[in-house]
């Protein structure tokens, strides 16, 4: 349908997806009909309350999980329509996550953990600036069991923006930190999409988060409640805990 | 340039260490045992070959009564006769010093001067006799040993009913000579049977054969065929009083090397591959356990956009580094071992050399079987994880469903504590899971108690040949064939209980193709010492006609009961007959076979002759009774069963039976295996679910209850599947062990699978205890905090 072309300029767009889990009456239906448009180079904050599809969706543009019906793009490209290898490539190429777990691979360094990406994208940073640029260029050669848990999730997130990605999909990725350090999260997703351009979708139900973002998405029950722009963002720094 | 997976796998592999340890050395175990085995058997085929070859032992054994040396020249005209030797040579008794029996002995002849052209002998102490002086001798090394005799002892000797008096000069090992067995006896016995080599003219002159020769040796042409050599040399030597030729293959000892070689061999393509099958079992069923616990990271991976592909590579990677360090380390292992279990085959053989020979085949099969097991398991679950998007994967540990246990739940609730609960719920809820360790632990169940049935059949082998089918005390053969009268005299003897006649006589049975060197014994109608029985042990009586044959003697003749062979009698008048197979009968010493002693007299047309005689004896007057019959001139020997029995089991304990004791601890040793990485592996997958446990107030033993009665339930569901096992296991075994010397009885022992539980039981608390140190150890806070 010519209609449901996407825009150009939009990262992300989608018509009607559902996500359904499970079979009969013990199915979850995950996402309800989920129809977004996602401009180039802004952040938006994902808003929700737990289990209301949130990550869900995240999973299903980031090509990490597919939906059981409705339409997904990147850009110009069918993410819905994709094999297995297409996705892999789709990932590789264009998207970075960050994970509430952070989930480092616990036998690998802080700089291995991050070569782990650059060693296979196609046009990665060093691990070194990466690192350099979460503010970790010291503990590099640190194993993650030695890293406080905001250095871990700087980690991650060096290890996500290493390969330059077009997105860097964030799932709670202060839901395990305290202010301070949630904070000095925030602040490197904010100057990445400063500096690289990069799209960044973070999902939280920690509501002052909204304040940094260009756009806010409120989730609910499965489907998109409202979207509303922010005319004045407002710094990491600023935002109450 | 390492890549950072390659960090991740070299670290991986460091962090579980001693489990991938573990694995490899299950497959080391296996490969071990198919290293060793295969090297082993070249190095002794190999050595046997090039001491036949250095020592020139002929290929054709053609004794006669006595023939000139010009016949010799006939002899080596016959088409494909290389070459051809005479040499005297004649039965001895010795009178050993403080043996209340005389020793049965050849006396060989060797050329004054230089070696021999044909069987040489390797001269291991003193020297060779000086030409000219009669009384000097060499003898044969092993029979020294067996009664400490020493250069320069004196041996005194009959022959030819002449007393001698010898000095022994030196002492020498044949390849003719490796296993040396008195005449009739089945049992080959160091101490029973002695080789002398002496001066030609000294032994023609002893037995009275000057200018003739009474065994011709024949060298056959590279290729030559056989059969026609031995028709012509027989029709040569017919005039001669020629007795039969026969070829290497029914020389004694080469027939006991053939027969122990070829069960080395049986067993070893037998048992290898069973430990083999199994080490490859176990080593699938904990790569797939391994690789399951690493579906997050997977995940994790692909989300980065690593390709299935190179996941898989990862994964191969990691257990290709197990696998080949596993199978590496069985090789080296099973080449030293390889080459200590030759070295004491050397001695047992009695080589005087090794040629080591290691089977690069074995290496191959070893480390591709193990390479294939692991890289299989590995695959399995990983398609597994390939088939759940990245985003499934990396979610925490599958939200446990419990629902599924349903209406028990229920009934648990009454009569069950919370720890308990859980264990039968997580075996309820995953029964795949757990059947894997079942399967596991009952294979190496079954292979422990199959081996160990395997070392009861060896007993039982004894115990039923020399208690149950051979009830007499000692048994007596005579110089020649004498009148039944005889026996009666033995009858007479103080001591004395009973007395059961024998003929025994030497043929060459045939069927076509197939033939055999052997005897027949001729029993009476019922007979009560030495029987022939069926598989319920019930005396088989005597036919009138036909012959009864031992089941591995029908087996090399492929006849059945009904089915015809031919006998060719080697004594007397030498008739060849043909008789109908009457009876099949159950043996598990030797392969002899029966018949009826009058038939076989009427046959030989010498009615009314024995051989010798079966005797039950008074125990207490046993000297008494020897003491008689070694004044006896009509007795050629006098043999206990005891000795037999006992020169039985040093044969079977350091023959190819020894295998069976090296077989049993490897069986242990893989039992071990199995049920040690069933408990980590258990204790890795609920790491954290213990670790809450301990947080919510759990003691550690409790918190080890819920662990190891996970373990205690697989270790019980797997005993009864082990007893399974086992019993279709130990018949493929024993099959294994069994040789034409002797067989081995197959049955279901209860007190094989009874050690084989308690061990896996054992097993099983060690492996407890070992898992349980860990428990006290974990790191509550780390294990909580972190994710992985
Ligand atoms: N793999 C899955 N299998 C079954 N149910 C799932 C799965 N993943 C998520 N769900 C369910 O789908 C719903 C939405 O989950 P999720 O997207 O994780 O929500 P959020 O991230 O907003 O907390 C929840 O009810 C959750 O239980
Ligand atoms: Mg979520």
């Amino acid at each position: 349908m010519a209609e449901d072309r996407p825009d150009a300029g939009l990262t992300f767009t989608t018509r009607g997806l559902t996500k359904v889990y499970g079979e009969g009456p013990a199915a979850v239906h995950a996402l309800r009909g989920v129809d977004l448009n996602i401009p180039d180079g802004e952040i938006v904050v994902l808003l929700g309350p737990s289990g209301s599809g949130k990550s869900t969706l995240l999973n299903i543009i980031g090509g990490l999980d597919r939906a059981s019906s409705g339409r997904a793009w990147f850009r110009d490209l069918n993410l819905t329509e994709l094999s297995d290898r297409e996705l892999t490539r789709y990932r590789r190429d264009h998207v970075g996550f960050v994970f509430q777990f952070y989930n480092l691979m616990p036998s690998l360094t802080a700089r291995e953990n991050v070569e782990l990406v650059t060693e296979i994208a196609a046009d990665p940073m060093s691990a070194e600036e990466a690192l350099a640029l979460v503010g970790l260029g010291e503990r590099m050669d640190h194993f993650p069991a030695q890293l406080s848990g905001g250095e871990q999730q700087r980690v991650a997130i060096a290890r996500a923006v290493a390969k330059n990605p077009n997105v860097l999909f964030c799932d709670e990725p202060t839901g395990a930190l305290d202010s301070t350090t949630g904070r000095a999260v925030l602040h490197v997703l904010n100057d990445v999409n400063a500096k690289l351009g990069a799209t960044v979708m973070i999902v939280t139900h920690a509501a002052a988060t909204a304040a940094m973002a260009h756009r806010v998405i409120h989730f609910a029950d499965g489907a998109i409640r409202s979207v509303e722009r922010n005319s004045t963002r407002q710094s990491p720094d600023e935002i109450e805990w | 340039m390492l890549s950072a997976l390659d960090h991740k796998l070299l670290r991986d592999l460091w962090r579980i260490k001693g489990q991938a340890a573990a694995i490899a050395l299950v497959v080391a175990v296996g490969v071990l045992l198919l290293v060793m085995m295969s090297g082993m058997l070249n190095s002794l085929e190999e050595t046997r070959r090039t001491y036949y070859e250095r020592y020139r032992l002929a290929d054709v054994f053609a004794p006669a009564v006595g023939a000139p040396e010009q016949v010799l020249e006939r002899l080596r005209a016959v088409p494909g006769v290389a070459a051809a030797e005479g040499r005297v040579t004649g039965a001895a008794l010795l009178d050993m010093a403080g043996q209340d029996l005389p020793v049965r002995a050849r006396a060989i002849s060797l050329p004054a001067l230089g070696a021999p052209r044909l069987n040489a002998i390797y001269l291991t102490d003193g020297r060779m006799f000086t030409p000219g002086r009669t009384g000097e001798v060499v003898l044969l090394k092993g029979f020294a040993e067996a009664h400490g005799l020493r250069l320069g002892d004196h041996l005194r000797a009959t022959m030819n009913g002449a007393r001698r008096d010898f000095t022994i000069v030196g002492m020498a090992q044949a390849p003719e000579f490796l296993f040396t067995t008195a005449p009739g006896e089945i049992v080959p016995d160091d101490a029973r049977f002695a080789v002398i080599w002496m001066n030609r003219e000294a032994l023609s002159a002893a037995l009275d054969v000057q200018g003739a020769f009474n065994e011709a040796l024949i060298a056959l042409d590279r290729g030559a065929r056989l059969a026609p050599v031995l028709a012509a040399v027989d029709r040569i030597l017919d005039p001669h009083g020629g007795l039969g030729a026969y070829g290497l293959k029914d020389q004694i000892s080469d027939r006991f090397l053939t027969e122990e070689i070829r069960g080395l061999r049986v067993s070893s393509s037998v048992v290898p591959p069973i430990f083999m099958a199994v080490a490859a079992f176990l080593l699938y069923i904990v790569i797939a356990r391994l690789v399951q616990a690493e579906r997050e990271q997977i995940g994790l991976v692909k989300a980065f956009g690593y390709s299935d592909w190179e996941v898989a590579l990862h994964y191969f990677k990691m257990v290709l580094a197990i696998a080949v360090f596993g199978a590496l380390l069985g090789c080296a292992l099973g080449i030293w071992a390889g080459r200590a279990m030759a070295g004491v085959y050397q001695d047992f053989y009695k080589f005087p050399f090794l040629i080591f020979r290691v089977d690069p085949a074995s290496f191959v099969t070893g480390v591709l079987v193990s390479v294939l097991a692991a890289s299989a398991g590995a695959l399995w679950v990983l398609r597994g994880v390939f088939r759940l998007t990245p985003a499934v994967a990396m979610r925490p540990p599958a939200p446990a469903d419990f629902s599924r246990t349903g209406a028990l739940n229920e009934r648990l609730k009454g009569w069950l504590d919370q720890p308990s609960r859980m264990v039968i719920r997580r075996i309820l809820r995953n029964p795949g899971r757990i059947a894997g360790a079942v399967v596991g632990i009952a294979v190496g169940m079954g292979l422990s108690s199959a081996q160990l049935s395997l070392l009861s059949g060896f007993d039982r082998t004894l115990d039923l040949t020399f208690g149950v089918i051979d009830r007499s005390d000692v048994s007596v053969t005579f110089v020649q064939p004498m009148p039944s009268g005889s026996v009666h005299a033995l009858r007479q003897l103080p001591g004395v209980i009973e007395v059961e006649p024998v003929r025994t006589i030497g043929v060459t049975l045939r069927n076509g193709a197939q033939n055999y060197r052997g005897a027949i014994n001729g029993l009476v109608t019922q007979p009560r010492l030495n029987r022939a029985v069926t598989s319920q042990m019930d005396t088989i009586a005597m036919p009138r006609e036909g012959v009864v044959l031992a089941r591995a003697l029908a087996d090399i003749l492929q006849v059945k009961a009904g089915d015809v062979v031919q006998l060719d009698v080697l004594e007397g008048r030498r008739p060849t007959l043909e008789v109908p197979v009457t009876r099949i009968a159950e043996t598990l010493l030797g392969a002899p076979a029966f018949m009826h002693m009058d038939t076989l007299n009427r046959a030989l047309r010498e009615p009314g002759r024995v051989s010798g005689a079966y005797l039950r004896v008074d125990g207490a007057r046993i000297p008494e009774v020897f003491a008689v019959l070694k004044s006896m001139p009509t007795v050629a020997g006098v043999a206990r069963r005891e000795d037999a029995r006992a020169a039985m089991q040093t044969l079977m304990d350091t023959g190819a039976g020894m295998m069976r004791y090296v077989m049993a601890a490897i069986a242990g040793i893989i039992t071990f295996g199995i049920v040690y990485n069933a408990a980590r592996i258990s204790f890795g997958e609920q790491a954290r679910d213990l670790a809450s446990l301990r947080v919510i107030g759990f003691s550690t033993g409790e918190t080890a209850f819920v662990l190891l009665g996970e373990l205690a339930i697989v270790v019980l569901l797997a005993l009864p599947l082990g007893v399974g096992i086992g019993h279709y296991l130990s018949f493929l075994i024993a099959a294994g062990f069994s040789t034409d010397i002797y067989q081995i009885p197959t049955r279901f022992r209860p007190d094989a699978f009874g050690t084989a539980a308690l061990a896996v039981i054992v097993a099983a608390i060690v492996s407890g205890l070992l898992v349980k140190r860990d428990i006290n150890r974990v790191d509550l806070v780390a294990t909580l905090k972190t994710r992985e």
